[in-house]
């Protein structure tokens, strides 16, 4: 018998019986510091003995009454109530980047942005970065007043010294992000007048120069057309991220998931095909996905036009062959479904934007899916002028430079070489809010107002309009800059009145039936945004595709041997701009899963190929020098990443962000590549990768690849096997019992629940859900959710109450136990948002020894944390792993003030939700399923006499969600959205509702712990047995 | 068994005596004048009367601002009564010579005219003030020292007083049964000393009691022992339970505000002043612009020159913008979130059910504990102001099976996320 015994190791360490691990083998984390001393020290006496003084010394502190004060306003406003939040409708915009908001404040701070509904561009929705910034408004890296020479000063002295150097400087130039503002570009158009003409010079960090200097070439007119993925039944994507950070990823995101919703009635959905190098968000969520080198890219984008142009019957232009899967199928269905088809490209190539607006012209679209003639404005800078302002820069050319709320010493191509290049200007100027690396090289700075203390206008759009106003008095000594700019050009005027005045003249002059300009001004700031009609003039083809084409297919190789490198963005990073944002950098990338970091994505091939393996965060470092300049980072294995290319993010090596950013990860945009006239995101020649053997822990969330073919948490199917059978792809487990197979709700040990009024369930669509993370930064900010930092992510500590899991599909046959472990070379991508799960039969509630996790009356799993004595037997009993423990205390903690600094500092501390208890050390958290916000729209029912609206209670996971993936209701309630989605029958107090929808499924339901929480099976619009 | 029986006959007797005694005393009261109506109904609505009009410078049997009122119907006539309310300046116009010294006995005082009573409601106001809220003499001759301002309240089930006298009535009458157990004893042990006996009985008969062996004997001393640990084990407990319990806090504020002038003599509404007692978590400390409505006016208490110097700290306040500190009286851990609105505006308590007699504090205290326990307590024994709300409609037909009114409890009232989140 003996020898049949099985023997299990926990790792190779202990089959070696490696002497290291032998010293610590009776340790469960012998890779962490022992809490006791390492030769034991700590024994039963010492243990006692602390407990008998902090007994003590408890009791001791307890005695004393602490005198608490209760301070009211002198002169309280009318509208600000103790207690009761109040909404403005405001904007978000950070160069291009737009969002229209509504700011939540409590007590006269902002706490909580969520998506403004009335905005036709967002439509209420946010992302990852519009729902952190909030924070960012109680940074405390933020200039506390204006400086001059490094030294702090006054207003009236900088503008004074200001004005004086400017008037003697020569030419100045204000070099900037995009400026979606017409008042602020009317009040810089003020300041140039003032001054010889200034010029406004605008660069992106994330450039799209490609796009308008195509549209230039060949429709006549430099613009970004406005895109409508919700028309497109197939999408065809050549590396654009539009899901993640391409141009307008909220409104995108919107669309997209509009085409992505399918049921009985309408089986119908988009094809979406994504040919690219890096694996990105979109790629994640594409049908067909096709890695591609970078060098190849313009090569295939010339192969489609051509498959078109065939059978458009259109003169093919000349093109090296290039051997592209999917390539052929994604031109059948383009064929198939012209006019309502789109295709996008990533490229900042002009040349290959150029053969995408052919196509699009070739398929009909413009004017349906991709309208030229009603432009956009997120984009407006021009790589060509910058790279000539750079160079006049350091030539000495420029007597003045404004850097307006810009950064591009850090997030230009030429950082450096403006950073030399600063010093040979008679005035340098900052309106940065913080001393970042620009600002800390300007011989000015008068910060700006944060964008929750501003007044502005923006036209994200022709003929579209939003506001933002002030939610707060300024927390420092800070200027807003177009008062700045305002004053400097002599003008008594504040930026408030200009701005009116300019409404008033722009806006209102056309408007129609508007009443009274305060009138029309007030229904405006109420509102948010105000739009017009306005149509725009429809573009035809002016240019030649031929001369692109062949540009193209000399620019790019079908067969480069060389080492590619394609530098992308993170959703949650971004650019880089908001890099000190805790709430950020702890988001984990929806791909890599990995927090804190950025690194070098490389395929599975390479990794094999150089011998880098990945166990969990361990990995190795490795050194890319691209045309002389050179990085030493950490290797990330990615599995999709296309053979030969490496991928980097922008948005880290920050130096002056802050505490929380500086020193994380490295600056990608140093290796970018302006010379081209634009600034080249593709690198396709002149890198070099080599392994460096240094050791190195990447943080990552999730370190398992696969589901490893569990149909039980993973169920899907493809859009024809949906046709046939609504429930293709559901496993549906069966109990034996007494004799026969059963479904496992049948069997319960548990009498089970009744909820009398309400039934809070929640319904997930993981067809829409694109895994962007706007959900787990909502539900961070709403619950006051802590922020561990890297090295507590690494001890798996992370604090997120919902977290996005992220499978690749595995090609090992079923019985492969190891290589299903392993993800394809292009894997599928599926992702799913988990919670907790609210289980009507929860296994957490009968093992707390103390009952502080309870079941209550309307379906939720309550956890009380003042009850809680943390033996952590809930989360031992919990199959979906929701639950996090507090191992540290993480508010006022010196140890973790760097990273959780909005429970840490006074200024940070602004921004929790009074609502939400902030959690002591010792004690277990969860999903509440947003209780407080339950309870709130409870208590409004109940004051008004009336019964719940579905609907005016929503969680906050749902309420940021861009896709609508997530749908929180009432399921007592059978005209609730998700009673309907879910297609309950109506059963009015039974905790085990019928759910009739077929798409429907628990996860694990084997175990019948009869969760509140459904997910609705993943359709993918493809054929049968593809990758 | 006699002395037993008469045991109980005393008992009895002494009963009956005392409850006769009171009740004599309680119906012997003021004899007054037969035409003001003693009906419960009138002095009810004399009652408001009087709050709304009266009670503000004018107790029943104290002088405050105007004379102490009981007795008017037998000092004077009702007629000069009801003609004195409606205009009180029109009959000491009239020379009338009791009306002028009155006015000049209260500082020239005016009262104000009340034509829009009724005569009807004259009549109430008189009732109520000749036989309203009566001080019952005999309640207070039992309490002993009862306040200067004696508004002890009246009725309720039976006194504490009583129960005290019963229990000292019962100790003496137990005494009286030992000394008479005892005198009995030693006359049975005389008898049998002159009856020939046994030795073992005599043994028996002469056996002594013997203190000291009970002293040492096992049983008594697990008995103390397990009683002094249980002792000690309560305040130990009770000690702990205390801990964090500020019942009765009462913090110097920094202005000296008085809610028994305010809420209490002049009875301006609480959600005046505490204006988010309906629609929010906290009901709001008033903003000096909320006394300033008044205080722009009142300068001083009543019958004093100049300003007084608690309301200077108000006009300071709103001078210097500098808003005022004051101290929290009840401070909720902040575990526990707790929301005015849904008790007051949604269930309909009122605010002395946990803030006690808040309209008769000089200096705000902490009347309720503010433990959990409290909370629950009323969570369970409450019930839902259901009662044209449509939010409850579910509810409550769910609940018609039930014998019980529909409370708290049964709608999820004592589940940990109403209050823990």
């Amino acid at each position: 018998m003996k020898e049949t015994k099985k023997t299990y190791w926990k790792g190779l360490e202990q089959l070696n019986n490696d002497p290291e691990f032998v010293k610590h083998a009776d340790r469960e984390f012998p890779e962490l510091p022992s809490a006791l001393g390492e030769d034991g020290s700590a024994s039963r006496r010492d243990f006692l003995k602390l407990m008998g003084f902090s007994l003590a010394a408890a009791s001791l502190a307890a005695c004393e009454a602490p005198v608490r004060k209760a301070i009211p306003y002198v002169n309280k406003p009318v509208d600000v109530n103790p207690s009761i939040p109040n909404y403005y409708a405001s904007t978000f915009a950070s160069g291009g980047d737009y969002a229209s908001v509504v700011v939540k404040t409590r007590e006269g701070r902002p706490i909580k942005i969520d998506g403004n509904e009335l905005s036709p561009i967002n439509k209420g929705k946010v992302n990852a970065i519009v729902e952190a910034s909030v924070l960012s408004l109680y940074d405390k890296e933020r200039l506390a007043g204006p400086y001059a020479n490094g030294q702090k000063t006054d207003w009236a002295a900088l503008d004074a010294e200001v004005k004086s150097k400017l008037a003697s400087a020569g030419s100045v130039k204000i070099v900037s992000n995009t400026i979606l503002s017409p008042s602020t570009m009317k009040a810089m158009q003020q300041f140039a007048d003032a001054f010889g003409g200034a010029e406004v010079i605008m660069y992106d960090p994330l450039s799209n120069y490609g796009i308008t200097k195509a549209a230039e070439t060949f429709y006549g007119a430099a613009v970004l057309p406005s895109y409508s993925f919700d028309k497109a039944k197939t999408i065809v994507s050549f590396g654009a991220d539009f899901l993640g950070t391409w141009i307008s990823p909220i409104e995108f995101a919107g669309q997209y998931g509009k085409t992505r919703k399918i049921s009985k009635e309408k089986p119908e959905m988009s094809r979406h095909y994504q040919f690219e190098s890096n694996l990105t968000l979109t790629g994640a969520n594409a049908d067909y996905r096709t890695p591609i080198k970078a060098s190849q890219s313009g090569l295939a984008v010339l192969a489609l036009y051509n498959a078109i142009a065939k059978k458009a019957g259109v003169a093919p232009v000349s093109a090296p062959a290039v051997e592209v899967a999917h390539l052929d199928k994604a031109a059948n269905d383009l064929w198939a479904s012209r006019g309502a088809s789109l295709v996008v490209s990533g490229s900042n190539d002009p040349n290959v934007q150029i053969v995408i607006n052919a196509i699009n012209e070739l398929l009909g679209n413009n004017g349906s899916t991709v309208d030229f003639s009603s432009p956009v404005y997120f984009r407006k800078g021009d790589d060509a002028r910058m790279n000539q302002f750079v160079n006049e820069l350091k030539a000495g050319q420029v007597g003045g430079v404004i850097f307006y709320n810009c950064n591009p010493v850090y997030d230009h191509a030429r950082g450096t070489e403006i950073a030399e290049g600063i010093a040979k200007a008679r005035v340098s100027l900052a309106t940065n809010g913080t001393m970042d690396e620009t600002a800390s090289l300007v011989q000015y700075i008068a910060p700006d107002h944060h964008y929750l203390e501003s007044w502005n206008d923006f036209q994200p759009k022709l003929g579209h309009f939003s506001l933002s106003q002030p939610t707060i008095s300024p927390l420092f000594d800070t200027r807003q800059a177009q008062d700045s700019f305002l004053t400097w050009a002599g003008s008594t005027t504040n930026y408030y009145d200009f701005l009116q005045q300019n409404w008033q003249t722009e806006m209102y002059a056309t408007a129609e039936n508007a009443g009274s300009f305060q009138e029309f001004w007030d229904r405006a700031l109420f509102n948010g945004v105000y739009a017009v009609e306005k149509a725009g003039t429809a573009l035809a083809p002016v240019g030649d595709v031929a001369s692109a084409a062949a540009a193209v297919a000399k620019a790019y190789n079908a067969d480069n041997a060389g080492a590619e490198l394609v530098v992308y963005s993170k959703v949650a990073i971004g650019n880089g701009t908001f890099a000190n944002n805790p709430w950020l950098q702890e988001t984990p990338d929806p791909i890599t899963k990995a927090t804190w970091d950025n690194y070098l994505t490389v395929s599975q091939k390479w990794a094999s190929e150089n011998g880098v393996t990945m166990v969990e965060e361990n990995t190795k470092k490795a050194s890319i020098t691209v045309n002389g300049k050179s990085l030493i980072l950490p290797i990330l294995i990615q599995p999709g990443q296309a053979e030969g290319t490496f991928g980097l993010a922008l948005g880290y090596g920050r130096t002056k962000a802050g505490r929380v950013a500086n020193g994380v990860g490295v600056n990608a945009y140093e290796l970018l590549d302006a010379s081209a006239g634009f600034v080249n995101f593709d690198i396709t020649s002149g890198v070099e990768v080599a392994v460096t053997g240094d050791s190195y822990k990447i943080a990552r969330t999730q370190t398992h690849q696969t589901f490893m073919g569990r149909e039980n948490v993973i169920q899907e199917a493809t859009l024809g096997e949906y046709k046939e059978n609504p429930k293709a792809g559901r496993y549906e487990p069966e109990i034996y019992k007494d004799g026969e197979f059963v479904k496992p709700s049948k069997i319960s040990l548990w009498s089970g629940h009744k909820y009398s009024q309400h039934h809070w369930g929640l319904a997930i669509d993981m067809n829409s859900c694109i895994g962007c993370s706007a959900c787990s930064v909502a539900c961070q900010v709403e619950n006051n959710v802590a922020v561990v930092g890297k090295q507590e992510v690494l001890n798996r500590r992370e604090m997120a109450w919902i977290r996005i899991d992220r499978y690749y599909s595995s090609d090992a046959p079923a019985d492969d136990l190891d290589g299903m472990e392993k993800a394809s070379e292009n894997p599928e991508v599926t992702f799913q948002p988990m919670m907790c799960q609210q289980c009507n039969n929860a296994p957490c509630e009968t093992v707390c020894p103390v009952a502080a996790t309870t079941h209550s009356s309307e379906g939720l799993n309550q956890m009380t944390y003042n009850r809680c004595i943390g033996t952590r037997y809930c989360a031992n009993n919990c199959p979906y792993k929701v639950r996090r423990f507090n191992w540290f205390k993480y508010h006022d903690n010196k140890d973790f003030a760097g990273v959780n600094v909005a429970q840490n500092d006074d200024l940070g501390k602004m921004v929790l939700n009074p609502d939400v208890t902030v959690r002591v050390r010792g004690v277990m958290e969860k999903c509440s399923m947003c209780v407080q916000r339950i309870q709130a729209g409870k208590l409004a029912a109940k004051r008004e006499k009336r019964k719940i609206q579905d609907g005016e209670i929503n969680v906050a996971c749902a309420t940021a969600c861009p896709t609508d993936a997530l749908v929180f209701g009432d399921m007592n309630d059978p005209n609730s959205r998700v009673s309907k989605l879910l297609k309950i029958e109506e059963n009015t107090t039974s905790a085990l509702k019928e759910v009739n929808e077929e798409r429907a499924y628990h996860v694990l339901e084997e175990i019948n712990v009869s969760p509140n929480v459904w997910y609705f099976t993943k359709i993918r619009n493809k054929e049968k047995n593809e990758a | 068994m006699l002395s037993k029986r008469s045991l109980v006959g005393v008992r009895l007797n002494f009963h009956t005596l005392a409850v006769l005694f009171f009740l004599l005393i309680g119906t012997q009261a003021f004899a007054a004048d037969p035409a003001v109506s003693d009906s419960d109904e009138a002095v009810a609505a004399g009652k408001s009367l009087f709050n709304a009009n009266c009670k503000t410078c004018h107790k029943l049997d104290q002088k405050a601002i105007g004379p102490a009122l009981r007795g008017i119907t037998e000092r004077r006539s009702i007629d000069w009564a009801k003609r004195f309310i409606k205009n009180s300046q029109a009959v000491i116009a009239s020379g009338d010579e009791y009306a002028v010294a009155l006015y000049a006995e209260y500082n020239n005082t005016n009262m104000p005219a009340h034509e829009f009573l009724s005569d009807g409601d004259l009549d109430n106001l008189l009732s109520y003030i000749e036989y309203g809220d009566k001080v019952d003499p005999a309640a207070q001759a039992a309490a002993g020292a009862v306040g200067a301002d004696g508004e002890v309240a009246a009725g309720g089930g039976v006194p504490s007083e009583y129960l005290t006298i019963i229990v000292v009535v019962l100790v003496i009458v137990l005494l009286l049964i030992l000394i008479v157990l005892g005198l009995i004893i030693s006359v049975l042990t005389k008898y049998i000393d002159k009856q020939d006996l046994d030795e073992d009985d005599k043994e028996f008969v002469s056996q002594k009691f013997n203190f000291g062996k009970v002293l040492k004997s096992d049983g008594f001393i697990i008995i103390v022992t397990a009683l002094v640990v249980a002792l000690v084990a309560k305040t130990a407990i009770d000690g702990l339970y205390s801990v964090g319990v500020q019942q009765g806090y009462a913090p110097t504020q920094p202005i000296a505000y008085s809610h028994a002038l305010h809420a209490g003599q002049l009875e301006i509404a609480c959600q005046y002043c505490h204006t988010g007692v309906e629609i929010g978590k906290s009901a709001n400390i008033p903003s000096p612009n909320i006394c300033m409505n008044c205080h722009t006016h009142v300068q001083n208490v009543q019958g004093k020159e100049g300003i007084s110097p608690e309301i200077q700290k108000i006009y300071d306040a709103v001078d210097n913008n500098k808003p005022i500190e004051w101290v929290r009286v009840h401070n909720l851990p902040d575990l526990a979130y707790f929301n005015h609105s849904q008790h007051v505006k949604v269930g309909g308590i009122e605010c002395q059910t946990c803030h006690g007699p808040i309209e008769e504090m000089e200096v705000v205290y902490q009347h309720s504990s503010l433990t959990m326990g409290w909370c629950i307590d009323c969570h369970r024994q409450t019930e839902i102001a259901s009662a044209g709300n449509e939010y409850y409609d579910k509810l409550v037909q769910l609940h018609s099976d039930s014998k019980d009114a529909l409370k708290v409890k049964d709608i999820g009232g004592l589940e940990c996320a109403k209050c823990h989140y």
